[in-house]
Order: structure tokens, then sequence, then C-alpha cells
């Protein structure tokens, strides 16, 4: 197979395992091509992409914007705070008003979960989800399972616990669909106030010892707790979290085995990890931001060779 | 469909040693030259050159890499098929180096013209020439020939000429195949 089998990376619970196979083949290639002294590949010269960010966002809008680059597309860039959003435009109308710029590719962050398949259905092209509420943020859990692959070979029979706010977490529920798709094992550990109640349906198992779930993993994804989408509180204090359910270089070392550990970003250090793990030869936080290159031109190579001309 | 021989492997095996012969005069010790396949049918013969060289010539140290143009092409979103990536694998600089490109068939000229582009994210060669097992005349879409050319084929748009090496397909062997 050398073609994906969607013209939308959505989510991915729309993906086969086939495909993620692929995009993993083809960011194999641009991990090489950027780690060369020239990093750019004239590929998408005759392609505009266009990164409409309605929600705030700093790694993830530079990757994806370098990786367009690399690519050689034209990028164009819009945020939600500087728009005729404000003024009131609907989404459809402020994307087709783009388009109607000849655009090929919408790559969006939406507050709102769905906002991804919705425009996908009224507006002619393809879409990539940067994060879409609370539902699904595809391309990080592709960079997290690539991570995976690149540092213990293969993702397949691997145990991951994700740490943290799983309630509010985009990344948690891509990473799960993504990692029970290649035959991982996951776990989630939490207060467990963030933590979904019918998680088990998804084939996951919930651990509230965080170090019983530790002892038990391969790797462990450290997310951030999601203040800014707290309306109320989910547990007593900051510093009753760290004590629970942060991982300090103590903890780590009193582990039967040497586990990895990974952040999707933005670290809270002090809070979810502590600065020692966050820099340890342990984490592989930086590995994860440089791979979100090569796998993000992955993605938007293969959908683009999808586009008709 | 039917296929012609063009050379067997004893033609193939004299004519690489010509080829082998031809680097030795111009490029003499191999210090400043490099030897880059062209992916993926290149690297075969790339492979069986540096050989010749090493084993029948004792040349030493010769530097051969392997460039893959599918990012470089200019036929994306063209084809019926998309286009399949294949590994690049250069391990040097080429900056001010002698390159030699190596590919099986040189045909429209487009897959040369797009290796002469992918290289320079590699450096700025000193200069660069070609080596082809088969020139196929006539054919040409962009103005490229070879400094080292195998044999020279006359062969239609219809008609395909294929390569057979003892790695891959179990024969040496040149083929010129119709009606397909």
């Amino acid at each position: 197979m050398s073609e994906l089998s969607v013209n939308h990376l959505l989510g991915i619970k729309y993906l086969s395992k086939e495909d993620i196979d692929l995009i993993f083949e083809t960011a194999d290639h641009f991990k090489e091509v950027i780690n060369r002294p020239i990093k750019k590949v004239p590929s998408l010269r005759d392609i505009t992409i266009a990164n409409l960010f309605f929600e705030n966002s700093t790694r993830t809008r530079l990757s994806f914007e370098l990786a367009e680059k690399r690519l050689s597309a034209d990028v164009i860039n819009f945020s939600a705070a500087s728009s005729s959003v404000k003024k009131g435009e609907t989404l459809i109308d402020t994307v087709n008003n783009i388009l109607s710029m000849k655009v090929d590719m919408v790559v969006m962050r939406h507050p709102n979960p769905g906002a991804g398949v919705f425009l996908s259905k009224h507006v002619d092209a393809s879409i990539i989800n940067a994060g879409d509420g609370a539902h699904e943020h595809p391309t990080q859990a592709l960079l997290d399972s690539y991570s995976i692959r690149e540092r213990l070979g293969e993702v397949a029979r691997k145990k991951v616990v994700i740490v943290g706010d799983i309630l509010h977490s985009r990344v948690a529920l891509s990473n799960i669909f993504a990692l029970k798709l290649q035959g991982a094992e996951v776990k989630v550990c939490g207060p467990k106030t963030l933590i979904p109640k019918y998680i088990e349906k998804l084939g996951v198992k919930v651990e509230t010892n965080l170090r019983k779930a530790l002892n038990w993993c391969d790797i462990a994804n450290m997310l951030r707790v999601q203040n800014e989408r707290m309306e109320i509180s989910y547990f007593p204090s900051t510093r009753e979290y760290t004590q629970q359910f942060g991982v300090n270089k103590k903890l780590l070392d009193s582990l039967d085995k040497e586990i990895v550990i990974m952040h999707p970003g933005p670290i809270n250090r002090g809070v979810e990890i502590t600065s020692d793990v966050a820099d340890s030869n342990q984490a592989i936080i930086l590995d994860q931001v440089q791979n979100g290159v090569a796998v993000r031109m992955a993605v938007i190579y293969l959908l683009a060779s999808k586009i008709k001309r | 469909m039917s296929q012609k021989l063009l050379l067997s492997a004893k033609e193939i095996d004299i004519i690489l040693h010509r080829l082998a012969c031809q680097l030795i005069e111009n490029h003499t010790h191999f210090r400043d030259t490099v030897l880059i396949g062209v992916q993926p049918r290149g690297a075969f013969l790339a492979d069986r050159i540096k050989q010749i060289l090493v084993k029948d010539y004792q040349i030493e140290n010769i530097e051969l890499g392997y460039l893959d143009i599918t990012f470089y092409r200019d036929d994306f979103r063209r084809g019926e098929k998309p286009l399949e990536a294949n590994k690049t694998h250069i391990d040097f600089v080429v900056e001010d180096k002698r390159v030699v490109f190596i590919d099986d068939v040189l045909y429209t000229g487009r897959s040369i013209r797009a290796a002469l582009t992918a290289v320079q994210s590699f450096g700025r060669p000193q200069e660069i020439e070609l080596l082809t097992l088969i020139d196929r005349r006539f054919s040409r879409h962009l103005p490229i020939q070879p400094n080292y050319r195998g044999r020279q084929v006359d062969a239609i748009n219809q008609e395909k000429v294929k390569v057979h090496w003892i790695e891959n397909e179990g024969e040496d062997a040149v083929y010129l195949v119709s009606g397909l």
C-alpha cells in the first residue's frame, strides 16, 4: 500500500494500521531529509496550505509551518485573535473565504470537538485536525507512537501509561486510539475526577496509584493539567496533585526498570514532572518535537498526493 | 507482450569493466570523487561498478552513496499511482567533490534532472558526471547526456528497457519489452 485510505486527517479513529505504517515509513524518509545540510524538498511547490488556529498554540503551529515550508508549500497563517471571527463570521464562511483564494489544504485547531469533521463535510479542501477541543489531536499521537517506535523498536506489545488530566485531553484520546491500533497495552492514571467515566470501554485500564502504574509500564506519557479547561476544582491543590501524580527522579530511580518518559508539552516543571526528569536521558521530550516535523511532513505529503490537479 | 534480449550476462560484464576503466582514466585515485547510485535501480549498477573498481583494480576508499529522488520529481500528483520513496544514504559531504551519478537507464532525463536538484541538499559539488548502462537515444525531454554509456539503444516510446541484476532478478540481462 502506498496511499492513505483517507482524504483528511480528522482523527486517529478514522485511520487503519496500514495508514499509520505508511505515515511512519514516509516520516523515516523525511527525518533523513531534515537532518541534511539543506533541509528542504520541492515536492509541494504547487500546494497552498492555510493554518487556521482558533486556539492558542506554539509547538504545533510552528511544527506544522516548518513541515509545510520544508516541503516547499506556500503557507498562510491565521489566528482567531486577530480575525473577523471576532466580528461574528461563521466557521464555514471564514474557511470558504480563505479557500476562494485557491488554498488546497487546511490545518485547523479549534476549541470545539468535531470542528474538523464538520469542515470536511462542507468545504472543498483537505483538512488536517491540529486539535479539536477535548476530542482528538492526531498528529501528536502519531509523533508519540513514532517516537516510541524509534526508541524501543516497535509499538506493538509495549505497555504505555498516560498520566494526568485524561478528561480534558485530546492527546490522551488520540494516543489511546493510536496505541491500541498498533497493539500496545494502555493504562491511564490520574485523579478519579480527571478520568472519564467510560474510559474502559476504549479497552484501557485505570490505575490510580502512580507507583504501581510506573512499575507496570515501559513508557509513561505525562500530560499537563489543563487548568484553562477546568470550570470547577477537580483536585484540592496543585501541591497535592504533584505529591500523588507528579514524577520525580527519586520515584523513577526506585522502579525495577528504566522506563521512557514522554510529554507532549508544554511542561509545567515541578507539577507533573520535575526538571531533573524532564532533562534526563530517560525523557524523549525533545525527540518528540523533532519527530513532530518529520511526521507532519509525512501526513501533509501523503494527503497532498491525493489532491486532484 | 514480447521481449528481446539486448545484452547477455557476458556482454554486461564486459561493458561494466569498460565503464570502470573509463572512470579510472578520468578519476585515477578517486580521492575527490564520490559515486552516487540513483535509487532505486541505479543502486545495483553502482554497487557493481564499485565492486569491480575495488576487486579488479585495487582502488581503495571509494565513497558510494544512494540518492532517492522521489521528493524532487516533477510528476508529483500527475500520475495514476502515488510515488513511493526509497532510502537516501549519503554519509559524506559532496561539497567540492567530483560526483558521478550512476543509473541503469537514461530515458527522458527527468530522473537525472531531479537528482541534480536533490544532490544540492548535500553541498555544492565541483562537477557532476553521469554514467548509465543503457542510453535510450532520441527519447530525451531535457538536454542531458551521459559521460559514460554502456550501450546506446533505439527504442520507441511504447517499448520498455528492463535491466535485470543477479542480486534482484536472479540473472544479469537487459531486455527490450514491447506490447506492454
